[in-house]
């Protein structure tokens, strides 16, 4: 029952919010609460599955592998955990930030509805509802990028709307093949099977299948260039929760694919993989130097850290694993809060950009202190959490012998803080630019969420000995 | 029969794949249908193409016997074309409403957003 919770509080908030669209206050107070509801019930689902092992559900009574089963283990757990704390955050975020007509035409069932098909795609065992579960997500992370109808957000969607169908396509592909090879749908299922199919050829196709429609979905290198085109146009809020989610559901997918169905590939797809997030870190993080509009500098960034995350998968040890899982939470909580930094400097100064800031240390102390937080986290400074993360895939890399990738991602992480030094220092330290519209306070709804991300990115790092332990138990049922 | 399918797929990929890289904004929606249609016509073939032989269990057995139509492959059909209806409806109002702001249906007027 559990494992069923998160998507149905997903879905009748999404409903309840859409009935109560012309009562502002009481669709408010909903969205926050079934956040918050989504949040509750992924930690019971993650206490539940901490303490009793791996949950499942067959939909509808009817018996696997026939039916659709909803399973989840640790890692799914972890990540419902996390869609929940992105999720309450931005709905309270979104309180400050969203302009009314936004809210008028669907914003809080739309973000809703996108949680619910998130946390569907963590929590399904079966390939096909998963690409149910990605369209729910990707119909409703289209209508979020386009509403409110700007010329940006035009131009953005398109791109966006023709790179993400293409995918799903490819994925769709993929799974009817494996169909076909295979004649089952349930992911363990397909896994048992595939290890009789006598065709290495076709298996090996269908899995550069999945790598290169999950990876335009992860904007992984070289199918990265719809995210930067797009990801700033929409507001604050809604890039946040994209950044925060909707490329790590393409990483999780990746994850799951590559760890259950084709795991035997052995030769063959770790270098490869490992390749990709070689490249995927260095021209992340080199386009996001390049840049001097706020969030754009961001949008690079999160191609960057997707690079950390595939490392973990290409390496494929438990330690790998583990260090993946751990650094997806850490670049999920520390990514968000840098998006609602910008989001609060756009506030206080009007202007995403870099040249027109300045001086926002002397006038913004707690600003400046909930940007460096997730700043030097994600750079990878200790204590913060990035550190630890990082130091985790470093060291499965070493274990492994494969140094070439290490010294890449030793590399990116002093670009990264670079890049994150060129944001304090242009927005922050420099006086005061020749900008503008100076307001001097921002309502507390938008600080809340920002505090408490920042405060957990400083919890993940403190508290990274238990929670890697976590992580470690997580990857290991993976294997 | 299967053979004729797949150059069917095959043409409809590569007319798909081709009217996506024109620059025009509603041969791009046309490219994104073909390849949709392509994708459900392969998972079809896949499932075996069988003819007159409906997945029933006749009165007298206790378990279908012989080869029979796969009803799997097209329940996922039926699903992926409600989906892509849905998907494509939305896509063509962007696309109308990006030609009403931009004012132009070529993609190489579309640029203001890149990196």
């Amino acid at each position: 029952m559990s494992v069923i919770l998160p998507i149905l509080i997903s879905f009748l908030t999404g409903i309840a919010t859409l009935l109560f669209r012309d009562r502002r206050p009481i669709q408010r107070a909903l969205s926050v609460l079934g956040a918050a509801a989504l949040l509750a019930a992924g930690l019971t689902l993650l206490a539940v599955v901490w303490r009793e092992g791996v949950q499942r559900l067959e939909v509808g009574n009817w018996p696997a592998p026939f039916g659709i089963v909803l399973s989840a283990d640790l890692f799914s757990a972890i990540m419902v955990v996390l869609t929940g704390l992105v999720g309450l955050t931005v709905a309270i975020y979104s309180l400050g930030s969203i302009d009314p007509d936004r809210e008028r035409f669907g914003f809080h069932p739309l973000l809703h509805i996108l949680l619910m098909g998130v946390c569907g795609a963590f929590l399904t065992a079966d390939l096909f509802n998963l690409y149910v579960w990605f369209e729910v997500m990707l119909i409703a992370s289209f209508v979020l990028m386009t509403l409110g109808g700007e010329r940006a957000q035009l131009e953005g969607g398109i791109k966006y709307v023709t790179l993400n169908l293409m995918a799903s396509a490819l994925f769709l592909v993929g799974v009817g093949i494996l169909y076909g090879i295979t004649g089952a749908l349930n992911m363990a299922d397909i896994a048992q099977r595939l290890a009789e199919v006598k065709q290495p050829g076709l298996v090996l196709a269908v899995a550069f299948l999945f790598l290169v429609a999950f990876g335009i979905k992860a904007a992984v290198f070289p199918l990265f260039f719809w995210l930067p085109a797009s990801y700033h146009t929409p507001p604050v809020p809604v890039t946040a929760l994209f950044s925060g989610l909707l490329t790590k559901v393409g990483v999780y997918a990746l994850v799951r694919v590559f760890t259950l169905l084709f795991a035997q590939e052995g030769e063959f797809i770790p270098p490869v993989l490992l390749t990709i997030a070689g490249l995927t870190m260095v021209t992340g993080v080199l386009g996001a130097v390049a840049q001097t509009e706020m969030r754009r500098l961001l949008s690079f960034h999160i191609i960057s850290q997707i690079g950390y995350l595939l490392m973990g998968l290409g390496l494929r040890t438990p330690l790998a694993l583990a260090g993946t899982i751990f650094f997806m939470a850490h670049v999920i909580l520390a990514k968000t809060a840098l998006f609602l930094v910008s989001g609060i400097v756009h506030r206080l100064r009007g202007t995403y950009d870099l040249k027109k800031l300045g001086g926002l240390y002397r006038t913004q102390p707690v600003l400046t202190v909930l940007f460096l937080l997730p700043a030097l986290s994600l750079a990878g400074l200790p204590p913060l959490s990035g550190f630890f993360a990082k130091l985790a895939l470093v060291q499965a890399g070493l274990e492994a012998g494969q140094f070439a990738i290490v010294a890449v991602a030793l590399g990116v992480s002093m670009l990264t803080l670079f890049s994150m030094m060129k944001i304090w220092n242009e927005a922050f330290w420099k006086p005061s630019g020749e900008s503008m519209t100076t307001v001097s306070s921002c309502p507390t709804t938008l600080w809340l969420p920002l505090g408490l991300l920042a405060a957990l990115t400083v919890a993940l790092g403190l508290a990274a000995g238990p929670l890697f332990a976590l992580s470690l138990q997580a990857a290991e049922q993976l294997k | 029969m299967e053979t004729v399918l797949a150059f069917v797929i095959g043409g409809l990929y590569a007319a798909g794949l081709y009217m996506l890289m024109r620059r025009s904004l509603v041969k791009l929606v046309i490219g994104l249908a073909l390849l949709g249609q392509a994708t459900n016509l392969l998972i079809f073939t896949l499932g075996r193409l069988t003819r007159g032989r409906p997945p029933l269990i006749s009165p007298d057995a206790a378990t279908l016997v012989g080869p029979y139509a796969d009803p799997v492959p097209q329940a996922l059909i039926l699903t992926a074309i409600v989906i892509g209806f849905g998907v494509h409806a939305f896509t063509i109002i962007l696309v109308k409403r990006a030609y009403q702001m931009v004012g132009s249906d070529d993609l190489d007027d579309f640029r203001t957003t890149d990196g």
